[in-house]
């Protein structure tokens, strides 16, 4: 395999902007913080807009070895039309599935405004060569994905080789040409806030258009503090260079009420600009059915059961 | 001092009132009881109502929470986590766990005495020996009934036609105030054995007896959200229990009038069952009636099977 980092990259000179180091993470602070968002009391009205929002900025998801086109095409369904009847409640963003699924996908969304996510580059392990990732991405492009979402390696990231890191990330970005390109940085293996932190940066400054916490494959997934700190990331990168990244917590978000704690960690952080499923996505496969039947509730008064709504 | 049965341990009572001879230590200053903080019992834990209210004993001794609706919700989402595990269960094992209950409240006895008389009941060892007894009895239903209740049909053509009996679910039990332990157990047991989860609203009267039962329940082998016990008022819990999709089945002792006919109307959304009986102190002590297969067939659902014969 040749080696795909060193000063002479091409990739790398294509950094937006030269890369500093990233400040340091108040852990305590972090977590208090997030800890403390978490106790908005959000009720009746303004409730059933948060969860509307949650609805719009959602990534249906299905990352199973069991997939098979029968569950992509039902998940697709349930994307465009979450509450079947029910014309008020709006699409999910997207649906996130697996390369080889993107073509059933993309049939069974024509005409709607859900787009196709695909994760790609060897997901979840992101571990095989290079070539083999990038080709990866370009056929998930081919197939008409409009989203790719890239998991970095974070052996080589925990190994101190930022600069392939980041050489890999601009080498995808290249490979998902109109496609937008969300980076994995897979939290739960960084071992700290400052690696979060560091990720996040270097995922930014290497062209990624949404940075996102996890593949769902590892516990813990996103945790509040965690997405706090990509936020601050975020907007530092912002106040920086002007662009505004987008940001996507995934995994373990199973409940309304969390969607709602997310949704205002992004408003106290970053601001009404980043309350748009442009900028701010929810990854989740079960969060759905809750959201609903907390808005059925809302509606009829009733605590919900889980069988009068579709399983995905 | 009025004359006083020496039943169980005086720790609730203040320290200035015991007698001297009651107090540790002649001559050190008189031991400050511990009193009990009294919870409800949702899925094996005892919490607090997430509502923070808590409500006086009649005879303004004790406090008891006050449960909300968001108390029954999560007592229903408790007991729906339970199900599947307490339903999977044989009904051997269901026997044996119930049967570990009724060892439990024989050892509790003298708890379980004391805390009838403090709400008021004069023959609190005929009751807690019923009680006990009936938990018994149903122990001993639990892998009995599926051949009892289960049948294979006669049908016309070349078909096996089997009905066997199921648990429906999740059921919400509105308990009887009197008897206290009895009616609780009475009621709670019927439910139980066939592989339902019960959500209770408990007796207004004195809820104390209801709580020392949840800690019989905590340490018996009880699965946690098999059995969960809300103190409160009837109309706040079971108005929320009567309309939740995820309750299958009410259980009403001695609810009547106004609050019956509005139970029923928010039930009929998602066609629970509905069961309503009233029944007097008394009856509650017939053992024969007690723990007749009735009362459990009423909270199971029969499903029948057609199957083709061989060719």
């Amino acid at each position: 395999m040749q080696s795909t980092h060193g000063g002479g990259s091409p990739a790398l000179s294509g950094m937006l902007a030269p890369l500093e180091p990233s400040p340091p993470v108040d852990r305590i602070a972090a977590e208090e913080r997030a800890q403390s968002l978490a106790k908005r009391s959000i009720k009746k009205s303004a409730k059933v807009a948060g969860l509307r929002l949650a609805i719009q900025m959602m990534d249906l998801t299905t990352l199973e070895g069991s997939d098979s086109r029968g569950k992509v095409s039902a998940l697709c369904m349930k994307a465009r039309s979450p509450s079947p009847g029910d014309h008020g409640i709006p699409s999910c963003a997207a649906v996130c599935v697996y390369p080889n699924l993107v073509p059933i996908a993309k049939e069974a969304l024509a005409g709607s405004s859900v787009k196709v996510a695909s994760v790609a580059t060897a997901f979840p392990s992101g571990l095989s060569a290079l070539s083999v990732r990038l080709d990866d991405t370009r056929r998930a492009v081919d197939a008409g994905a409009d989203e790719i979402d890239m998991v970095i390696d974070r052996g080589a990231f925990l190994s101190g080789e930022h600069a392939r890191v980041a050489d890999e990330i601009a080498a995808v970005k290249e490979a998902c040409g109109d496609a937008h390109l969300k980076v994995i940085l897979e939290t739960g293996e960084l071992g700290s806030y400052d690696n979060v932190r560091r990720a996040s940066d270097l995922a930014m400054y290497s062209g990624a258009d949404f940075i996102k916490t996890s593949t769902g494959k590892i516990q813990p997934a996103a945790t509040p503090p965690v997405t706090l700190v990509m936020l601050e990331a975020i907007r530092d990168f912002y106040f920086a260079t002007g662009r505004r990244i987008g940001m996507k917590p995934a995994g373990g978000i199973r409940t309304a009420k969390q969607a709602l704690h997310y949704l205002v960690l992004v408003k106290e952080t970053l601001g009404d600009a980043w309350l748009h499923p442009d900028l701010f996505r929810l990854g989740a496969s079960t969060l759905l059915n809750d959201v609903l039947m907390q808005l059925k509730k809302e509606e009829s008064g009733a605590y919900q059961g889980d069988e009068y709504f579709t399983k995905d | 001092m009025t004359q006083r049965r020496q039943v169980g341990s005086d720790r609730r009572r203040p320290a200035a009132e015991l007698e001297p001879s009651e107090q540790l230590g002649v001559a050190g200053p008189a031991r400050l009881g511990v009193k009990k903080t009294w919870k409800l019992f949702l899925g094996g834990a005892f919490v607090r109502s997430e509502s923070g209210r808590y409500l006086v004993t009649a005879d303004g001794n004790d406090n008891y929470p006050h449960a909300s609706r968001k108390d029954a919700r999560d007592a229903v989402k408790a007991a729906q986590g339970a199900l599947s595990g307490w339903a999977g269960r044989s009904g051997y094992n269901r026997g044996q766990i119930l049967y570990r209950l009724a060892e439990v409240m024989e050892g509790r006895r003298e708890e379980l005495m004391e805390s009838l008389e403090r709400g008021g009941a004069s023959a609190a060892r005929s009751e807690v020996d019923a009680a006990i007894d009936r938990a018994v009895s149903h122990a001993g239903w639990c892998d009995k009934l599926q051949s009892l209740l289960a049948s294979s049909n006669p049908v016309a053509g070349p078909h096996f036609g089997f009905s066997i009996p199921e648990p429906i679910g999740v059921v919400a039990i509105a308990a009887p105030d009197r008897p206290t332990l009895l009616g609780l157990v009475g009621s709670i047991c019927p439910v139980i054995v066939s592989g339902n989860v019960a959500v209770v609203v408990v007796s207004e009267s004195d809820p104390r007896t209801t709580l020392v039962f949840a800690e019989c329940l905590a340490t018996s082998d009880m699965p946690g959200g098999v059995v969960n016990l809300l103190t409160g008022p009837r109309q706040e819990l079971l108005t929320p229990l009567a309309k939740h999709m995820a309750v299958r089945a009410l259980d009403l002792w001695n609810v009547a009038g106004e609050l019956a006919v509005s139970l029923e109307r928010d039930a009929a959304d998602n066609v629970k069952r509905v069961s309503r009986r009233e029944a007097d102190e008394s009856a509650w002590f017939d053992a024969e009636r007690g723990a007749a297969l009735t009362g459990i067939e009423r909270f199971v659902e029969t499903k029948t099977v057609w199957h083709p014969m061989g060719a």
